[in-house]
């Protein structure tokens, strides 16, 4: 039987891609989920049509103030404005150093080339021309088939035609789109975290008031549980901290004794420095159902 | 058990500074502050993102703290695109798109190219010999807006008109008919390029039906005995822009293609690399058709001849054939 800890991690695993820099270390890249992409998607779509809204209250303001030439202009800049926009959206921000439209920079995603490489622009063309295809034929399909029968067949035939490629996605573990295959990129998690407060960091020694554990004790769990702890102390809330608090008390058999946030500190440096301590000498536990080896 | 013999806690302090001066770096060069980026601080890069990558590996190896582990992993990754994402300026990239890049990825369409152009004659074949059998046909095959008084029953005058001289009162809104030609064919364009996707099929029938709504056209034209003039008018930015319409054809055909034949390379990269190679062609399509846009909108009315015409399309004609199909020297080589 596999321990839950060891399925999270292999779970985890499964989005991850080697990335090997020239410097030989990988950054093992983590593919982004099909969720977050659709979010990331919905928000271009949002800016854009607010992009698109603007052009043309500012040159339809324009146009109508005015006749002749100024107002031909007026009527160029709309039509212009909004083709460049509908296309090149995507293109423009993915070919920038954060390869990210904006949506895609609010959901933590970036694009990169599958072998690593350099991300080049005719990749990023056809990866962004081929969501054509993919949403925007459809979509004229519907709106061009609305009203009778035939024509709710057609919107019918569109609409399965979205989901059927939209969803070509969910199908591969790499989360590539039609365009993303044909490009030869992935979408990847951008991590872009502040540096952490290291857990105490202020209190170099112990507190003085603090619970003192064995090595016994400290010796029930392994890595995934430390960093499940580290992760409730971060940013877990009170009552679920105090959950945790009780249920490794429980676990050691140790009484109630004091201030919860106090034991779950001491607990958790204590067993950090004992575990960093057996994997300098190369041994690691991976979680509390499996050998220190 | 009490007292800490290693703790990261001493690795990071003694770290945290270069890491955070990475990081700051990182948030200049990602946003658009290249310029003001100091000589000193393009010598630090570098340095500082080995530092990072030396301090990830060390943490991964060393260090249990996970959100650590996770910032030194985003940071360096960062790193990582700024430092090796973009190894040339754009200035660079420009001049190796129009210099060898474009041209090259066209040169490699054309078996694709002319696939498309055979579809597009046929479609323009048929359609003609139909409407030349049965009348009838000429209005199930062309579209209404395309028609314009140029139908069937339209005489040899009305139609003269409909391609030599323009009321003054139709060249105010040249700019406006130039923009909605670029936009539309792009659009056409775009979609034949992504249509490849099946293998090829839904392109060639997008083709093919262009080439359905070319021909009874020209047959009117040849009945009235306007043939030579009516060509003369198409082919001021027709050259330009049918050229266009085939390469886009061609790159996504060349899609689907790769797709079911990918050869000895495995599907995944056959397709990636087709996609990368049409993917250039495209861009060059984008720019063939703003430029049919401009001749179909501006030239067309204010060039008038038949002969300059001929000579204006000829010459954009023999300009791309030259640039596209030409050999030429690869640029860095020897």
């Amino acid at each position: 039987m596999t321990s839950a800890g060891a399925a999270y991690a292999r779970r985890r695993d499964a989005m991850v891609r080697q990335v090997v820099t020239p410097e030989g270390v990988d950054l093992r890249l983590e593919i982004g989920s099909a969720g977050a992409r659709l979010a990331a998607l919905l928000i271009d779509f949002f800016l854009q049509s607010l992009v698109i809204l603007g052009f043309v209250i500012i040159f339809g303001f324009a146009g109508l103030n005015s006749d002749g030439a100024a107002r031909d202009v007026a009527g160029v800049g709309i039509m212009l404005g909004i083709f460049l926009l509908t296309n090149f959206w995507f293109i423009g921000f993915e070919l920038g150093p954060r390869a990210a439209t904006p949506g895609k920079r609010l959901l933590g995603l970036r694009v990169v080339a599958r072998d690593g490489g350099q991300l080049s622009v005719a990749s990023v063309v056809a990866r962004n021309f081929v969501r054509q295809l993919e949403i925007l034929l459809p979509a004229q399909f519907i709106m061009n088939g609305m009203g009778d029968a035939l024509g709710a067949a057609t919107a019918l035939l569109g609409l399965v035609w979205t989901l059927g490629l939209g969803c070509f996605l969910l199908f591969n573990k790499d989360r590539m789109r039609l365009g993303d295959l044909i490009a030869g990129t992935w979408v990847v998690q951008a991590k872009r975290r502040r540096i952490a407060r290291e857990i105490n960091e202020n209190v170099l020694e112990e507190p003085a008031d603090g619970p003192v554990f064995t090595n016994a004790e400290l010796a029930v769990y392994g890595v995934f549980e430390l960093q499940e702890l580290e992760r409730v102390i971060r940013t877990g809330d009170l009552p679920r901290k105090i959950l945790v608090a009780d249920t490794i008390r429980a676990k050691l058999g140790r009484p109630l004794a004091e201030d919860d946030m106090l034991f779950l500190v001491s607990f958790y440096r204590q067993l950090k420095a004992k575990q960093e301590r057996d994997l300098l000498f190369g041994k690691r536990r991976a979680d509390k159902n499996s050998e220190l080896q | 058990m009490g007292e800490i013999t290693y703790s990261t806690a001493a690795f990071r302090q003694e770290h945290e500074g270069e890491w955070q001066q990475f990081e700051a770096l990182c948030n200049r060069l990602e946003g658009w502050a290249f310029r003001r980026i100091s000589d000193e601080e393009l010598l630090a890069l570098p340095r500082l993102y080995r530092a990072t990558l030396s301090s990830l590996s060390i943490a991964r190896a060393t260090s249990l703290d996970a959100a650590l582990i996770d910032y030194l992993e985003g940071l360096a990754t960062r790193g990582y695109f700024l430092i090796y994402g973009v190894r040339e300026s754009r200035r660079a990239r420009l001049a190796a798109f129009f210099r060898n890049d474009w041209p090259a990825a066209v040169k490699g369409l054309w078996r694709e190219s002319l696939i498309v152009f055979a579809v597009l004659a046929l479609g323009i074949a048929l359609s003609w010999w139909l409407v030349a059998s049965d009348a009838n046909w000429y209005h199930a095959l062309m579209p209404e807006g395309m028609v314009q008084g140029r139908g069937p029953d339209a005489s040899a005058a009305e139609l003269r008109r409909t391609i030599f001289g323009t009321a003054p009162e139709d060249r105010d809104g040249l700019h406006f008919f130039a923009t909605f030609l670029f936009t539309n064919n792009a659009s056409v364009a775009i979609n034949a390029f992504a249509l490849g996707f099946a293998f090829g099929v839904p392109t060639l029938l997008l083709i093919f039906y262009q080439g359905l709504s070319t021909g009874p056209m020209l047959y009117v034209f040849a009945q009235a005995g306007l043939l030579t003039d009516f060509v003369g008018w198409l082919s001021i930015h027709g050259t330009t822009e049918i050229f266009a319409i085939i390469i886009a054809g061609a790159a996504g055909l060349r899609i689907g293609t790769g797709f079911a034949f990918p050869g000895a390379q495995s599907r995944m990269v056959a397709a990636a690399q087709a996609g990368r190679e049409s993917g250039a062609a495209m861009i060059g399509v984008l720019l063939m058709l703003a430029l049919a846009g401009l001749l179909e909108g501006f030239a067309r009315q204010l060039v008038q001849q038949t002969a300059l015409r001929y000579a204006i399309g000829g010459t954009l004609l023999l300009f791309w054939c030259s640039y596209f199909y030409l050999p030429r020297r690869r640029v860095g080589a020897a």
